[in-house]
């Protein structure tokens, strides 16, 4: 590296990115494969581009690729044939391919993959990369593009899929000669998977594919703009722990980053030690014990009555890679007015993104949270009594919970309780975006992280089916279910069809209450019960039989298609959808319309405004006391 | 709102301009002026752009642009301590009765007249935004037919160079 610019910055991984020979992602342990003698390109062994991708991801230890072939990733497709190492997964679309790679990700801790072909292939992946971006998820995405002789003629499927993907990638490449290719890969895969994580695309020429050239093992990565702050500020650990030890109504608001970084541990002992209640987001169920004393729930526009208003009360609120989303905030400038802000973040620009900190800390959430702890002078819990007082009352005021409508339908709230309470301990749970999102998120208990796996950010209809397959292709030792809706599951059940081919049993449980649910919920109480356009007819009436008969379109799908319909049916077919396991299985829950999400902080007030049920508002009778 | 001017030196790599320009677009900045060159060192350009921003949005700008994999440094150049040009073709009415008011007004900005017609006569000149807008005042009552304007280039006043500079825009700063 010829150039002095980005001035170092402390870190394992500083002053080394742009020399540093790739590493297999780190993972399972593994034979040791002896490494290739380096710097050695006499030695290295003549390829197709082709090969060369192939082997560039056995060397990675890719075990799965999700994708779909086509014109001009088909070269690609040839020496795939062959890997022993890469298992490729025919998915039927490619957004399945991306949400299997995410689910791949979220379910191992490792990059997922995926491929697809140029133009509509590539144009197909868009969604799952936003989502990805969105999520922080690490997946590759490799796209065939045509050749670069034909490139900017508007050739047969042409996308300029880099470009598409620029705003929704954390990087992207555009391969220019069949020699760069182990680089790019191997940077790929780095860029993916640390720092913040997320996508990363390489797009390759049909030509680059198809031709011939050195494969060197490992390539040098050459990446001088790029190094992540994981290292955290002594000053400002020690300005944040003092902060904890003064503050009389600290909270815990814990994000999806606290999952990324496997800081479970770390957070539980902080959490203990300084008797702070915790939150978890959307994007953290699971990183801190759902049965664990000082656990108040999920925070935002459905979160628990006691996580919202501890938040809006609290003195100070300790952000451990969380983002402030507007989910979470509501109205951003009524949000926690009293409160002083701590946000640890790997990503810089997340701090001070939606609001103001008093003590920015840049850096790995687990190295932050040990630091933290280790800084930590403890003054004793006595000063958080009344701030316990005032949250336990609200506890135990207003609990989570749901009140059945007399419809002679099953409520869904009672059939995902269900769900989690007969499903095996590790089981692994992906949800579509809506109603059955944030029951599933509500109504199962999450102990472990890595355990609830859905689209936070970008809200992606039909995650769930794709997710799960990928999720159970990594996991195969575990149960995996997907809760879905009848609108979600109609964005991407083809996916089935794939599980049931490639041998992975998922299991999908729609919650089917033949409407777009969430929309259903808002046009009751915020557009006079004008139900526009959300009636998806997949309920029995004298009108119209089930369109689609989602048993019959199970079977269809190569899948065991089970219905439940009264209470009473609810254990016993989620108990035969437990014992079967050589196939996958949709179970569809036939209930009532009419149920909707709470708590609700409608958008756009202030968190203040939450109410409990339609029309209830929380008495906060202790207001001013505290 | 105000102006402030950012150095950033990336990889001169293709689509490196987009991707910054694209990120300006996407985050809601508005660019005000912007221009692109190699540096002293191969394989790296410097992009100078005025953003036209309040100082909370300038530091995520910044710290967005810091995200992009291709750029490597970016420090803000404040007017005192840099010397910020941009460059203007101007072709300006000017005939046998006017030529003479035309130059005179030209000279007192040090512009070189480049090209001359019976009608015109075009003049090259170089300085901060002000100037620059300054002298087109002056030639706005003649009459001016075309112009073309360059982005602002900057460089920091002193003997340092960038990749040595310690305001450094650190995302721990």
């Amino acid at each position: 590296m010829s150039t002095p610019v980005k001035a170092p910055k402390p870190g394992p991984q500083a002053g080394s990115a742009g020399t540093q020979a790739a590493k297999a992602q780190p993972a399972r342990p593994k034979a040791p494969r002896p490494a290739p003698p380096l710097g050695a390109p006499a030695a290295a062994p003549v390829l197709t581009g082709a090969q060369a991708v192939v082997r560039a991801l056995e060397e990675l230890e890719v075990e799965a690729v999700f994708g779909i072939p086509g014109g001009a990733i088909l070269p690609a497709y040839d020496p795939l044939l062959d890997s022993e190492k890469v298992r490729h997964v025919l998915v039927r679309h490619e957004q399945g391919a991306g949400h299997a790679a995410q689910g791949y990700a979220l379910a191992t801790g490792r990059v997922g993959v995926c491929m697809a072909t140029s133009g509509p292939g590539a144009t197909n992946l868009v969604t799952p990369l936003a989502d990805a971006h969105m999520d922080s998820v690490p997946i590759v995405a490799i796209t065939g593009q045509v050749a670069s002789t034909a490139i900017g003629t508007d050739a047969f499927q042409e996308a300029d899929i880099v470009g598409i993907t620029m705003p929704i990638t954390k990087h992207s490449y555009l391969v220019t000669t069949g020699e760069e290719i182990p680089r790019v890969l191997a940077e790929a895969f780095h860029v993916a998977s640390t720092g913040r994580p997320g996508p990363v695309l390489v797009d390759i020429p049909k030509d680059i594919l198809s031709g011939s050239a050195p494969f060197v093992w490992p390539p040098k990565m050459d990446l001088p703009g790029y190094r992540p702050t994981t290292q955290p500020h002594g000053k400002q650990i020690r300005e944040a722990a003092a902060l904890i030890a003064e503050a009389k109504r600290p909270v815990l608001y814990v994000g999806g980053g606290v999952v990324k970084s496997g800081a479970h541990a770390e957070l539980r002992e902080l959490a203990e030690l300084t008797g702070a209640p915790v939150i978890t987001t959307l994007m953290a169920r699971g990183a801190f014990p759902d049965s664990h004393p000082q656990h108040l729930g999920m925070p935002g526009m459905h979160g628990s009555v006691p996580a919202v208003h501890a938040l809006q009360k609290s003195d100070l609120i300790v952000a451990l890679g969380a983002r402030f989303d507007d989910r979470v905030t509501g109205k951003l400038d009524s949000f926690a007015p009293e409160a002083k802000i701590v946000h640890v973040d790997i990503d810089p620009a997340e701090i001070g993104k939606n609001r103001e900190v008093d003590v920015p800390i840049v850096g790995d959430c687990r190295a932050a949270i040990a630091a933290m702890t280790e800084a930590y002078a403890d003054p004793g819990k006595e000063r958080l009594k009344t701030w316990w007082e005032t949250l336990d009352d609200l506890r135990g005021r207003y609990p989570l919970g749901y009140t059945d409508i007399d419809d002679g339908l099953l409520s869904p709230q009672y059939v995902i309780e269900r769900l989690g309470a007969l499903a095996p301990e590790d089981t692994i749970w992906t949800a579509g975006v809506g109603q059955h999102q944030m029951w599933a998120s509500q109504f199962i208990k999450y102990e472990t992280p890595g355990t609830f796996l859905n689209s936070g950010g970008l809200g992606t209809m039909g995650f769930a089916v794709p997710a799960a397959m990928g999720a159970k292709l990594g996991e195969m030792g575990r149960t995996v279910w997907a809760v879905d809706g009848d609108g979600c599951f109609q964005m991407t059940n083809q996916e089935l069809a794939t599980c049931a081919v490639e041998g992975i049993p998922i299991k999908v449980a729609v919650i089917n209450n033949g409407n777009l649910g969430m929309v259903r919920q808002w046009q009751t109480l915020f557009y006079d019960k004008r139900y526009s356009n959300t009636n998806l007819s997949t309920h029995h009436s004298e009108a119209s039989p089930r369109i689609p008969d989602f048993v019959k379109l199970a079977e269809a799908l190569g899948c065991v298609g089970l219905r439940a319909e009264t209470p009473e049916e609810v254990d016993a077919v989620i108990a035969q959808a437990n014992a079967i396991n050589d196939r996958p299985v949709v179970v569809d829950f036939t209930v009532g319309p009419d149920a909707m999400v709470w708590p609700m902080v409608p958008a756009g007030v202030s968190n203040d405004e939450i109410l409990y049920a339609r029309d209830v508002r929380p008495n906060f009778d202790d207001e001013g006391e505290i | 709102m105000s102006k402030h001017t950012l150095s950033v030196l990336v990889e001169n790599k293709p689509g490196v301009l987009a991707r910054v320009a694209a990120l300006f677009s996407r985050r809601g900045f508005n660019i005000e002026s912007l221009a692109v060159g190699l540096t002293e060192h191969p394989g790296v350009s410097r992009i100078t752009i005025v953003v036209d921003v309040e100082a909370g949005s300038l530091e995520q700008v910044t710290k967005q642009l810091n995200k992009l994999v291709h750029v490597l440094k970016i420090v803000e150049l404040e007017a005192g301590a840099s010397v910020q040009r941009e460059l203007l073709l101007v072709k300006v009415r000017a005939d046998a009765a006017t030529r003479g008011q035309v130059i005179a007004a030209a000279e007192l900005f040090k512009a070189r007249s480049v090209d001359v017609t019976p009608d015109t006569v075009t003049f090259e000149v170089t300085g901060n935004h002000d100037k620059i807008e300054a002298f087109l005042e002056v030639l706005e009552p003649f009459g001016i037919k075309e112009l073309v304007q360059s982005g602002t280039v900057a460089l920091g006043r002193g003997a340092k160079s960038m990749a040595s500079l310690s305001r450094y825009v650190s995302p721990n700063s």
